[in-house]
């Protein structure tokens, strides 16, 4: 049996008396994709922000189990070891491409800086590994040394998927990882997605406002209203079966075509 | 009993000298950490060379001899006015000659002759942080040099080999001190890289605009950054200096006509004179008696 990757207890988080999200409880198990959906102000990206240790929360735990297999809760890691493991055991793909590339750089070297951050100082190893990753997010390998800022929102979004993944995280943090693309290019970067999380089996938490990402990604899911989990279970059982009104709601009102 | 108002002694107050002296000693406690100091305002503006003329103002005192240099050479406005500057402020002797000088400011060059024990080479620094250019947040660098995160370093050279074929950066070249901080040499040309390590001579550097003084105490580890499979090169020559015949030496090109004519200089004038008064000759030169 193995044992959960992260568990989250009673996580809380106040801005001064406002609530951001309260009391929220679950376990990650490695190789399973979490969505989180709800509306706009329920509290997903606060809880998404904590549980990544951007924000620190008001109370609560986040404990991650290591590479060593130890159990450390990711507040009290030191800021050194917190951006260590950010950047090599963990991924964040931001909604907005531009966050989480460096737009003057090439496509090659966001993708190798990951492995030159920690300690690769071989540059034709970075660039085979960065032509490597840049085909398996199907981008053509002729755009190695092109900047981002001439990439498409698609091909920004997949080459931020390629940056976060060339180190082999186990957990990769997306908030919105599809809000702004058009339909078709959505589409195909869930494609890539959901293959590339069942390949890499990698433990992923979803945020998104969408629930046909979260149909299509996610084998569990979290609906929250007010800062607060209101409904918790398989996707399938939650969208086909879902108990809480809000969440009937929700499932009623996606748009048919 | 003499009325007339003199300036203090190197033109600081006491109190600031000390302020700047402390700094420097902690830099020279933590090779290559960029110490904050309180910059004062320099009658020159900034760019050039406040940093390093109140570094030299603090260390200076009434038995040194000081050398001042602007891009290798002592005839140039920066070098002239700085050392007439000291003359004028602390009336010390000044030098052109790399041996004789007991401090040595420079603006962009290290002097071709190798720097002894006792000596002071003060740089002036325009930008001090390396990591600038890639990460524009001060408080994202400090914290970066705090954790000693300088994969970002890398990344800058591995753009210069993929657009370049090989590492394009020329002068400012990062190096890594006694294996912990990854510095600027300021805008020094990386022929000049090697010479900074286990050198001899104390180097201190002073950013007055940017308000930071950094050291290489003697005899320190200073490594240029590179890759495995691109290793650091320093720039070569294909001819000698047209004067002196000098090689191994950095040059300068200097444009002799509109129909494309051209010639190498030594970019060091003392180096150059020296050479020329012991009799060398280069290819456009004239012997030292026929001059005469």
């Amino acid at each position: 049996m193995t044992e959960p990757l992260l568990r989250v207890e009673n996580l809380t988080k106040y801005y001064g008396s406002r609530l951001g999200c309260a009391d929220v409880n679950f376990e990650l198990w490695p190789g399973e994709v979490l969505a989180i959906v709800g509306e706009s102000g329920s509290g997903k990206t606060t809880l998404l922000n904590s549980l990544s240790a951007t924000l620190e929360p008001s109370s609560g735990r986040t404990l991650y189990r290591m590479r060593d297999e130890q159990w450390r809760n990711i507040y009290e890691l030191s800021e050194a070891e917190r951006r260590f493991l950010v950047r090599t055991d963990w991924g964040f793909v931001h909604q907005n491409p531009a966050d989480g590339l460096r737009m003057t750089v090439s496509a090659g070297a966001n993708v190798g800086e990951r492995l030159m951050a920690v300690g690769d100082r071989n540059y034709g190893h970075i660039r085979e590994t960065a032509l490597d990753w840049l085909g398996r997010v199907e981008i053509a390998a002729d755009r190695v040394d092109d900047q981002p800022r001439s990439f498409s929102g698609g091909m920004r979004q997949r080459l931020q998927i390629a940056r976060n993944l060339v180190t082999g995280p186990r957990l990769v943090f997306m908030d919105e990882p599809t809000g702004g693309l058009d339909v078709s290019v959505q589409a195909r970067l869930l494609d890539l997605l959901r293959g590339l999380v069942g390949e890499l089996g990698l433990a992923a938490i979803v945020v998104t406002h969408d629930l046909a990402v979260a149909r299509l990604l996610s084998h569990r899911m979290m609906v929250m209203k007010d800062g607060r989990v209101i409904e918790a279970g398989l996707t399938d059982r939650v969208l086909d079966d879902p108990r809480e009104p809000y969440t009937q709601l929700l499932v009623s009102s996606i748009l048919q075509v | 009993m003499n009325a007339v108002a003199q300036y203090n002694f190197a033109y600081l107050d006491e109190q600031t000298k000390r302020m700047i002296r402390r700094a420097i000693l902690k830099a020279i406690a933590i090779p290559g950490y960029q110490v904050p100091f309180s910059s004062r305002e320099m009658p020159m503006p900034y760019g050039w060379g406040t940093g390093g003329v109140q570094v030299t103002a603090s260390i200076i005192g009434p038995q040194d001899v000081l050398k001042v240099i602007d891009q290798g050479a002592d005839d140039t406005t920066n070098a002239v006015s700085i050392r007439a500057f000291f003359a004028k402020v602390a009336q010390v002797e000044t030098t052109t000659h790399t041996a004789d000088a007991t401090i040595i400011q420079t603006r962009h060059r290290i002097p071709e002759k190798p720097l002894g024990r006792g000596q002071i080479l003060v740089y002036q620094v325009p930008i001090p942080e390396p990591l600038r250019f890639l990460e524009p947040r001060e408080t994202e660098t400090r914290k970066m040099h705090a954790l000693e995160e300088y994969g970002l370093m890398h990344v800058k050279l591995y753009e210069d080999i993929a657009r370049h074929g090989r590492i394009a950066t020329t002068y400012a070249y990062p190096v890594k001190v006694e294996g912990r901080y990854v510095m600027d040499p300021s805008p020094t040309p990386k022929f000049d890289n090697p010479k900074m390590h286990m050198s001899e001579a104390l180097q201190l550097f002073g950013a007055g605009r940017e308000h930071r003084i950094y050291a290489v105490p003697p005899h320190t580890e200073v490594v240029s950054l590179d890759f495995e499979d691109h290793p650091f090169e320093i720039q070569h020559f294909e001819e000698p200096c047209a004067l002196c015949g000098a090689e191994q030496v950095y040059l300068d090109e200097v444009i002799l006509d509109d129909r494309g004519g051209h010639m190498y200089v030594c970019s060091d004038t003392d180096n150059c004179e020296e050479r020329r008064e012991a009799g060398h000759v280069g290819v456009l030169g004239t012997p030292q008696e026929a001059a005469e």
